[in-house]
């Protein structure tokens, strides 16, 4: 068959179908647009990126090649210190929060109670829904004169003023941990119930024989196989709060008093609020070695698993 | 799914009733109510009268005289229609090139073997995990150099950057688990190598595909830093920017008309889901299993 049609195979165009029958040639232009597409819209702007963070330049004026003094006056800067540790606490707060309530109520979910898949369908709701849009709600349910979570503080007796849930500089961060922890917690549920539901339940049968009890087959059966989907679902939920921007955003901007700023709010308030693009993009870029060393970790893994 | 459950914790049989109220409704009330609580308040507000939202003495919790009123400002008094049909565009675009690109190379890694294959399925898993946060100063230089700045068409080619990534991950992890022997029958019957993947193996990989549909489809209507930065004319925003922008100006909040944007913004995408609730899930739990 092969060996006719390359007999006959003078025209262009069969030589053309012969060659996407190779594997090597097809794979090349399957993946190649993909490739393409990455290298102009990620790796040049990375370039870029790291050719603004050692400039001096601003919305006004190209700059000139600086080394790396932006990285040096970063260093220096309160401000900067600060959001790297807003960061850090934002980043632990919210995936803590995720992985208590998102076990919690994924083993809920495991269990048979009425309109389950009603209940699964719209705890979901906070994770679908546009992040910005959702947050507004909470912008009001912290207003400080219509909150209604102070309206029902107070109703409840439990205080008799309510907190400034984002105008309190020692407060704000909490709330907007809690936002994103709101917004996270879906994810992780219904993955780690998704990887309870194909724990087969021989398993469980099996170590009841054995004599385990609740606690045992909890210990020995399930959390064993939760694991893995529990550490991937942790490493994701890590880079995208550490890298998060809408939530701050939308909820405080990075204030009150800076006391909110996480890097990726910071680079924007100064590389385009500011208009200083080079300590902007240099600010963005200082998240890299926190994202460089999760993403090898989770290749690693990826790599074990796949043997 | 099934009846099953035996997660090992809790129910027991001594008090099923007490212990079923105290580890299974009281947290599941909880949870409900953090979750889904946001979304009741959201909804009651955007129904109150202005009379009612700013009046300390009136109960929150329900609506006394709903009205349609903040709805009426946002269609008649904003460019809300306009954001609407700017994020339908760029959502169904984005997405599209994201799966006419992603699907195919996702097939390719999965079955062929060339030189750097694995390199470059490394390398696109990598850029799935690069977070839009970090590209976005230099993204809009170079959306000026390519002539794509301040207009939704800048959208429409830079979602595709996070979108293809995770198309060709989820694909590429789903046709593996497609067997080959179909592929390999047609074959030998004088099918092309391109043949069998477009009349075989992706009619045989529609739910994975649905699944990286309407991910693509809900992740570039949520998109919110890109569509901040790359597009300033109120009439090229998007959903999400457009609200947050326009209707929280210099500390003016229009609370009912922000809220009736957020719940109307928030539908389709709720719509989407509520169909496919269950390859939803499914995308989630493949995209973190596999990737």
């Amino acid at each position: 068959m092969t060996a006719t049609s390359r007999a006959a195979g003078a025209s262009p165009r069969r030589r053309l179908s012969d060659l996407l029958e190779q594997e090597r040639v097809l794979g090349y232009v399957l993946v190649g647009p993909v490739v393409i597409l990455l290298l102009a819209l990620v790796a040049y702007p990375f370039v870029v990126a790291v050719g603004y963070a050692l400039s001096s330049r601003t919305i006004a004026d190209p700059g000139v090649f600086i080394g790396f003094e932006n990285f040096v006056y970063l260093w220096e800067s309160q401000i900067y210190r600060r959001t790297v540790r807003n960061t850090c606490l934002f980043t632990l707060g919210s995936v803590t929060i995720r992985i208590v309530l998102g076990v919690s109520l994924a083993l809920i979910l495991n269990e048979m109670f009425p309109f389950r898949r009603l209940v699964r369908a719209s705890v979901l709701l906070p994770w679908i829904v546009p992040t910005v849009l959702g947050t507004m709600a909470w912008l009001w349910m912290f207003n400080p004169n219509f909150s209604v979570i102070n309206w029902a503080l107070v109703n409840f007796g439990l205080v008799s003023q309510g907190p400034n849930w984002l105008t309190d500089p020692d407060l704000a961060l909490f709330s907007v941990t809690l936002v994103n922890a709101w917004r996270g917690t879906p994810f992780m549920a219904v993955v780690v119930l998704a990887a309870l539901q194909a724990i087969p339940n021989e398993l469980y049968e099996a170590a009841t024989i054995d004599g385990a009890g609740k606690f045992q087959r909890f210990r020995y059966v399930t959390l064993p196989l939760v694991m893995p989907v529990l550490l991937t679902a942790l490493v994701l939920s890590i880079i995208w709060t550490f890298s998060d921007f809408g939530i701050v955003y939308g909820l405080t901007r990075g204030g009150p008093m800076n006391s909110t700023h996480v890097l990726a709010t910071l680079s924007y308030e100064a590389g385009l609020r500011a208009g200083n693009i080079g300590e902007g993009a240099a600010i963005s870029l200082t998240m890299l070695p926190a994202l460089l060393v999760l993403i090898v970790w989770q290749l690693r893994r990826i790599r074990r698993s796949a043997i | 799914m099934s009846a099953d459950s035996s997660t090992g914790i809790a129910i027991g049989a001594r008090h099923p009733r007490m212990e079923r109220a105290l580890f299974l409704y009281a947290p599941l009330a909880f949870a409900l109510l953090f979750l889904v609580g946001p979304f009741y308040w959201m909804l009651i507000t955007a129904l109150k009268p202005d009379s009612d939202l700013y009046d300390p003495t009136s109960s929150p919790l329900y609506v006394s005289a709903p009205t349609l009123e903040h709805f009426r400002y946002l269609f008649e008094r904003t460019d809300f229609v306009l954001w609407l049909q700017n994020t339908m565009i760029v959502a169904t675009l984005s997405t599209t090139i994201a799966l006419v690109m992603g699907v195919p190379a996702g097939y390719a890694l999965a079955r062929f073997r060339f030189r750097f294959s694995e390199l470059i399925g490394t390398s696109i898993f990598v850029t799935y995990l690069v977070p839009t946060t970090l590209l976005f100063i230099p993204m809009i230089h170079v959306m000026v150099q390519f002539g794509l700045d301040d207009s939704i068409w800048s959208l429409v080619v830079v979602y595709p950057t996070f979108l293809v990534p995770f198309v060709t991950w989820l694909m590429s992890g789903y046709f593996r688990t497609i067997p080959t022997e179909l592929e390999d029958c047609a074959r030998v019957d004088g099918m092309t190598r391109i043949g069998a993947m477009l009349k075989i193996a992706i009619p045989l990989a529609r739910p994975g595909i649905l699944s990286a549909a309407i991910f693509s489809f809900t992740l570039s209507w949520n998109e919110f830093i890109y569509a901040l930065t790359l597009v300033t004319a109120s009439t090229e925003r998007t959903i999400p920017v457009g609200v947050l922008v326009q209707l929280t100006r210099a500390d003016v909040y229009f609370w009912g008309p922000l809220m009736a944007g957020a719940l109307l913004g928030s539908i389709p995408v709720a719509i989407v889901y509520s169909f496919f609730v269950d390859q939803y899930a499914s995308g989630l739990t493949a995209g973190a299993v596999k990737g």
